[in-house]
């Protein structure tokens, strides 16, 4: 009786330990987070080219991550793109209005991700504004056309 | 001339046979699946899993982590080494997470179960016909189907996933030894680039359900092998040998398939 115990005891643990590992995974591997929704605002800001910006990206400001992207859209509108990001709460009524948001790139190979930097209107983006001043991310083709270019016109 | 017509009809007779003997092997495979797999436990059944989930799971944690710790800190060390050389090595968490998760942990974590548990099955089950333990059951009016083969099944079935998330989680931690500990990539870039690439339902999603399918696969194998055997020393060390041989390609193979589903986009 007493090694059927530990027997169960031991496959209990087995178990615990198999559900313990899968939230490891999810939590540290795959970075959910548990945060409530409640402790971010959105923005939105369109981006005349976003290279190859993807949701879930970083939004930084001064090098400090402040937020992701949540999602991103064709605006049919202006045929633009449309990126609306989740920023931390405490930014709320933080960022005057002529904000600039440019998409920016980790290294010479690394990912895309959005800079914010403040301006100096008095008046603040609450929930839901949208970023007027943007920067497109840095395509390479057309840098190298620009630069062709600028070589045969000379 | 007539020799020679005789020979090959024969040859051929054979090889409808060997057909037919496969159909059949195949047919009662999945008749013993259906037939094992339903029916609601009773309270002894659920004793009897609970010996076969220690037996075919627990037991076998010691050689699933050992196996998952090395080929983490394998993989960290290859991948350092090819990285280094386009100044990526930040991307290391991203490289030893997303090859554990989607193919290395469910597919070695698979062959080693049929190594370790699969043959074990075969030649426990192997063993209880031989010495007509199954037949004495059927005497007395227990059904060797409910009584012996489905806890087995059931374990397997269920142990293997966790094994799997215990094998991905002590590989990645092995990469993070030899990655940042050992090599000096920095800390914050291997978790939050592996956090940035991994989903949870694409990357680890996939690899359990790949995970399962190798779980189902193997363990039928094993037992089924070891139900069908020949009766005597002989053909229990055949069946073993079949069980890891046949869970082996039947793993690999269902690899190929299942990745050609889910990231080939087929």
């Amino acid at each position: 009786m007493k090694r059927s115990k530990t027997m169960e005891f031991g496959v209990g643990l087995f178990m615990v330990a198999g559900i313990l590992g899968l939230v490891f995974l999810g939590l540290r591997v795959s970075g959910l987070t548990l945060s409530a929704p409640t402790q971010s605002f959105k923005l939105e800001a369109n981006f005349a080219n976003i290279g190859s910006l993807k949701p879930r990206a970083r939004v930084t400001m001064a090098g400090v991550t402040v937020g992701r992207v949540e999602a991103i859209e064709l605006d049919t509108q202006w045929f633009d793109a449309r990126v609306v990001l989740i920023l931390n709460s405490e930014l709320e009524g933080q960022l005057s209005k002529d904000s600039i948001a440019s998409i920016l790139t980790a290294g010479l190979l690394g990912e895309q991700y959005i800079g914010l930097s403040v301006g100096g209107d008095p008046e603040v983006l609450e929930n839901g504004d949208t970023i007027r001043d943007t920067q497109s991310a840095l395509v390479l083709e057309e840098l190298i056309q620009q630069f062709v270019s600028n070589m045969a016109s000379n | 001339m007539q020799s020679k017509f005789s020979n090959s009809t024969a040859r051929i007779t054979q090889l409808g046979r060997r057909g037919c003997d496969l159909m059949e092997a195949l047919g009662r495979a999945g008749v013993f699946l259906f037939q094992s797999a339903i029916g609601v436990p009773s309270r002894e059944g659920w004793r009897l899993w609970l010996h076969q989930m220690h037996f075919v799971g627990v037991l076998s944690i010691a050689i699933v982590l050992v196996s998952g710790l090395f080929i983490g800190m394998v993989l960290a060390l290859q991948g350092y080494t090819i990285l280094v050389d386009f100044g990526a090595e930040q991307a290391l968490g991203q490289m030893v997470a997303l090859s554990l998760l989607r193919e290395l942990a469910p597919v070695v974590a698979a062959l080693l179960f049929a190594g370790r548990a699969g043959s074990a099955l075969t030649a426990e089950i192997g063993l209880m016909k031989a010495t007509e333990q199954l037949t004495s059951m059927e005497m007395i009016g227990v059904d060797p189907l409910r009584r012996v083969v489905a806890p087995r099944l059931w374990a397997g079935f269920v142990s293997l996933p966790i094994l799997t998330v215990g094998f991905s989680v002590v590989g990645i931690w092995g990469g993070y030894l030899v990655g940042v500990e050992w090599l000096g990539v920095f800390e914050g870039s291997y978790w939050s680039n592996m956090q940035a690439s991994v989903t949870f339902i694409n990357d680890i999603g996939n690899g359990m359900i790949k995970s399962a399918v190798f779980a189902l696969v193997v363990t039928w194998i094993a037992v089924f092998q070891g139900y069908d055997l020949v009766p005597t020393s002989e053909g229990i060390s055949r069946a073993t040998t079949r069980t890891v041989v046949y869970s082996s390609l039947a793993v690999l193979g269902l690899d190929f398939v299942l990745t050609a589903i889910m990231f080939g986009g087929l």
